[in-house]
């Protein structure tokens, strides 16, 4: 059992998120900002569950991070306004991909499955793109915003209540982290955990590798896809660069610039990435070379992310 | 039909060769060091630009002589000072660090030489067709696999008969036996690496002749080159190079028939060769990484 | 030689008025403080990164020389205007509206200008009606931006496909009758093929073939050898940008100039210079080309004043900031008043002063759809400048925007004004 100690730094995290909206005007940030943050967080955490605790490299989460955005922008357009359908519908079709996909690729490793999910990736974007009666093509998903949701006895406005929705994004955050972290601590999760660590002493152990890899790529996808919806709804538009690989090599920076070997690592990786890219890029044009220093000091000087130094300088 | 066929196919050999000539470079890097390059394309970028600014002194030639040998010169000290230090981590953290250094190369070759597209120059006799009766064929496409046979083919004798590219090859097997048999890995890496860059400065030269010149020059093309790499197979030199070829031909192919998905093509083709034959085309077999 | 373009633009620039605006000694004595001080914000969402950051930047330059002029004039209402300048990136749509959002939520900005993107445009068009913020598309040339998606609150400088179309057909099937269009996959592409091809049929030519390429085609080849082999007059190249620039040069390289007529619509000085002089050829239309006959008035003007801003002369980009800036001026110093509405309905039918027109005749924006009518300039490109080295197009005739534009009930645009 952890410590009072060992948890003040989740603690504090939350609530620094719990207050957000209220104190980020005062450092120069805006809710919109902070939900931002709140979803790539989430999408970052979905590809780290695979990353950093199955040892697992997908560059192609974007994948179902897109499906999960288009289903959610689809459903409230073509079937019903109602923001829950279209959560239940992106995430739906994220995960389904993710089991389709994940289990033709399981066999492969390394550089090859890493090539191959974005393979998958860029036929999405493609189909995206060309379908232009249906998605918009390259103008995107427009016309539809998300709806503000009506529990009967109160009327949740996310649509026109910015800091509503950041909320909305933040118990979304809550639930998916709980999830995550309870399969992490699960005989499952231990298996995957040992599988990143040696996957052939896993094998020989009795665990099913092959198929513990589809269930750890599929837990990825329906967090991936929940974070998609969540993206479609904070600018009620999706675009098919949703389904890019830059897109996903976005998650991957993410969850090792804050430490892909902690469980907080990506929230920290995502709020390192947005602000730093919202900021930088409003005093200089040549933020671009700013950002890039920034990975190339933090790979080679920072390796284990954000967190990962922290945790080196309390141990030490 | 048929000649539209047949078109399509040699240029799509065209293309396909200078696909390979810069996958061949990130090849290299790969295969002995580990290092999946994300920066390749800026390095190209580079070369095509040097040559650009060398031209009014030296001329067309002239620049492409010497602007692959600067561009290797930079790769050289880039690994010198940056990448050596990733050796023997998870190859993520080399691929983020080439990717921050995309980045940089991007806006500095923006701030050097301006966003706008600059008209880089070839000479007159090669910016036509051979002929009237080849008109699909022009000379600057002639000239471009010419130049790429040529430095396949110098490429494949370093490896083949000098002590270097003995101890390249050697190095892919077995990087350790060749260090304790008394070479210095640092060097040989460094070496090679240069050499990779050296190609991609090439391919960089090339391109400018063929594409307007401007800091995003790099980009369209290295996604084409991981595919070549990954159909070819990891490892295997020769591979890369058949992979490079069959790719272009693919997209040519499609070209005539399905135009829209020229670029989805070469992704399909990926998949589906994964999907059948796990290690690419003439990859090493069963590793399990 | 190597050219440095000096970028004089920086986030929150407050533009200092040039000269002691005479204007403020006519209020009273004492110093107005409070409202009066606070500057007039516009945010600028358009790309400074990525393929289109040229064109990004050339339309900054003239937004910032219009906002000088405007200060030097005594700003809008008596007060400064400052511009915000955000970087929305070439391709990340999100970060677009990411910016938008910025803008308008958090910096709190009076109006919005965004983007040379088309998709962004229409994405930030969004924005900005939900956000009930007066926005003006500098560079964006989807068609649906003034027409079906049109929105009360956005208004448009540049010229969609169909008016380019309609400019552009009788021009191109005096020189040949069949015609073949190349052109990208995108909603743009479609949209200039489209106008070109119904404008064409009716001025009497014959659409041979049309070819759509993705974007960021590399190779031509396959491309261009089915155009030559449809055998038209004219080959129609309607691709923007970069892909301009590759697939001209490799036409060029091909031989196509010599067999058969290279043209398009809408191209770019930036294209040009882009490209080696041999490929500098074929009949295009400019949406505004700064040499102009010493006649017209506010060119001479607006040229020297960019060249000594940028080392460059002005090109359509930088003039579409230009009068994006001054339209938003214009429009609050008529309507005495800052409110959406009120500003949207003054710039509804205002005309541009022959100093911010910079070309002949009279611009306005159609109350319609919020679309302005200009003229534009139709002609051959050059290799080299007889006079200037920047000379590379030669305009042949200048076409008034009236004779060209579609007719409202053609382009689906239907405002709807909050009630």
């Amino acid at each position: 059992m952890k410590s009072l100690q060992d948890r003040t730094g989740p603690i504090l995290l939350w609530l620094l998120l719990f207050t957000a909206p209220f104190w980020m005007p005062y450092v120069g940030g805006y809710t919109g900002l902070g939900t931002r943050v709140l979803v790539l967080a989430l999408a970052a955490m979905a590809v780290n569950f695979l990353l950093g605790f199955t040892g697992v490299l997908s560059f192609g989460h974007a994948a179902y991070f897109g499906l999960g955005a288009y289903g959610a922008g689809m459903a409230i357009k073509y079937i019903y306004p109602s923001s829950s359908l279209g959560i239940l519908v992106g995430v739906l079709a994220g995960t389904i991909g993710a089991m389709i996909i994940g289990a033709m690729i399981v066999r492969l490793r390394g550089v090859y499955f890493a090539m191959v999910t974005i393979a998958f990736g860029q036929v999405f974007y493609f189909v995206a793109f060309r379908w232009v009666s249906v998605t918009g093509g390259d103008d995107g998903l427009t016309g539809w915003k998300r709806v503000p949701l009506d529990f009967g006895f109160t009327n949740f406005d996310i649509l026109h209540n910015d800091v509503a929705f950041y909320y909305l994004c933040l118990i979304c955050l809550a639930i998916s982290a709980a999830a995550m972290a309870l399969l992490l601590r699960s005989p499952f999760g231990h298996s995957l955990l040992a599988i990143r660590e040696n996957e052939r002493r896993a094998w020989f152990l009795g665990i099913p590798v092959n198929r513990h890899i589809w269930m750890s790529f599929v837990i990825s996808g329906f967090f991936a896809s929940l974070a998609g919806v969540l993206y479609a709804y904070l600018d009620n538009f999706v675009d098919p660069r949703a389904f890019h690989w830059q897109q996903s090599g976005d998650f991957v920076i993410m969850a090792v610039l804050g430490g892909m070997r902690s469980f907080w690592g990506p929230l920290i990786g995502a709020a390192v990435f947005v602000v730093l890219q919202d900021k930088i890029s409003s005093h200089t044009d040549y933020w671009m070379s700013i950002l890039g220093l920034f990975f190339v000091l933090a790979v080679v000087f920072f390796p284990r992310g954000v967190l990962g130094m922290i945790k080196r300088r309390q141990e030490s | 039909m048929t000649q539209v066929i047949l078109f399509n196919v040699l240029n799509g050999l065209i293309v396909g060769a200078f696909y390979a000539l810069m996958a061949l470079g990130l090849s290299l890097i790969l295969n002995l060091s580990g290092v999946i390059n994300f920066a390749h394309g800026g390095f190209l970028a580079l070369g095509a630009y040097l040559a650009y600014s060398m031209a009014p002194y030296i001329g067309f030639w002239g620049g492409l002589v010497f602007a692959p040998f600067v561009t290797a010169a930079l790769g050289i000290i880039v690994e010198h000072v940056l990448i050596r230090r990733l050796y023997g981590r998870d190859p993520l953290y080399s691929l983020l660090l080439t990717f921050g250094l995309a980045y940089i190369f991007q806006d500095g070759l923006r701030y050097t030489w301006g966003a706008q597209s600059v008209p880089y120059q070839i000479p007159g006799w090669l910016a036509s067709p051979l002929s009237a009766s080849l008109f699909f064929l022009t000379g600057y496409r002639v000239f471009m696999v010419i130049i790429v046979a040529l430095a396949v083919a110098a490429l494949f004798l370093i490896l083949g008969y000098t002590r270097l590219g003995i101890r390249i090859r050697a190095g892919t097997l077995d990087l350790d036996t060749v260090s304790v048999l008394g070479v210095n890995v640092r060097v040989l890496r460094n070496l090679n690496f240069g050499l990779g860059i050296y190609l991609a400065g090439l391919a960089g030269v090339l391109a400018a002749g063929l594409l307007g010149l401007s800091p995003t020059i790099g980009d369209q093309l290295i996604m084409p080159s991981f595919v070549a790499i990954i159909v070819g197979g990891l490892g295997s030199l020769p591979g890369t190079l058949a992979g490079g070829l069959l790719i272009g031909v693919a997209a040519g192919l499609t070209a005539v028939f399905f135009p829209a998905a020229q670029e989805a093509v070469i992704y399909v083709m990926m998949a589906l060769v994964l999907l059948i034959r796990p290690n690419g085309l003439f990859g090493d077999a069963g590793r399990v990484q | 030689m190597i050219q440095l373009q000096k970028s004089t633009i920086h986030r929150r620039t407050i533009l200092k008025a040039g000269v002691a605006a005479g204007a403020l000694q006519i209020a009273a004595p004492y110093i107005v403080k409070a409202q009066g001080e606070q500057p007039i914000k516009i945010g600028v969402d358009n790309p400074l990164t990525g393929i289109y950051t040229a064109l990004g930047k050339n339309e900054n330059a003239g937004m910032a020389l219009a906002a000088e002029q405007i200060n030097a004039k005594g700003g809008i209402l008596g007060r400064k205007v400052e511009l915000l300048i955000e970087d929305s990136t070439s391709d990340k749509t999100d970060v677009a509206v990411q910016k938008a959002r910025k803008l308008i939520q958090s910096d709190k900005v009076d109006f919005l200008i965004g983007n040379v993107n088309s998709s962004q445009a229409i994405a930030i068009s969004q924005v900005a009606a939900e956000l009930k913020v007066p926005h003006i598309d500098p560079g964006g040339h989807a068609d649906v931006i003034t027409g079906s998606s049109c929105q009360w609150t956005t208004f448009r400088v540049c010229n969609t496909g169909a008016m380019q179309g309609n400019a552009m057909a009788k021009p191109l099937v005096n020189i040949g009758k069949k015609i073949y269009i190349i052109a990208q996959d995108y909603a743009f592409g479609h949209s200039l093929a489209d106008g070109l091809s119904k404008a064409a049929k009716e001025a009497g030519g014959t659409i041979v073939g049309t070819d759509f390429f993705p974007l960021g085609t590399t190779d031509y080849s396959a491309t261009l050898i089915k155009a030559r082999g449809a055998n038209p007059d004219i080959l129609v190249d309607l691709a923007a940008g970069d892909d301009g620039i590759n697939s001209l040069k490799q036409a060029v390289q091909f031989g196509i100039d010599k067999q058969l007529h290279l043209a398009g619509m809408q191209q770019e000085l930036e294209v040009l210079e882009g490209l080696p002089p041999e490929a500098r050829v074929g009949t295009w239309l400019f949406e505004w080309y700064w040499n102009q006959p010493k006649d017209v008035p506010g060119v001479a003007d607006f040229v020297a004043a960019i060249r000594k801003s940028t080392g460059k002369v002005p090109t359509a980009r930088t003039w579409f900031g230009f009068a994006a800036i001054h339209s938003f001026a214009l429009a609050a110093n008529q309507a005495k008043a800052l409110d959406a509405v009120k500003v949207c309905h003054a710039l509804e039918g205002l005309k541009l002063p022959p100093e911010v027109a910079c070309q002949p005749g009279q611009p306005f924006y159609r109350a319609e759809d919020h679309q302005l009518v200009p003229a534009v300039f139709v002609g051959h490109a050059q290799a080299k400048g007889t006079s200037d080295p920047e000379d590379l197009f030669v305009v042949d005739q200048v076409v008034q925007g009236p004779s060209f534009i579609p007719p409202v009930s053609e382009t689906g645009c239907k405002l709807n004004y909050p009630s």
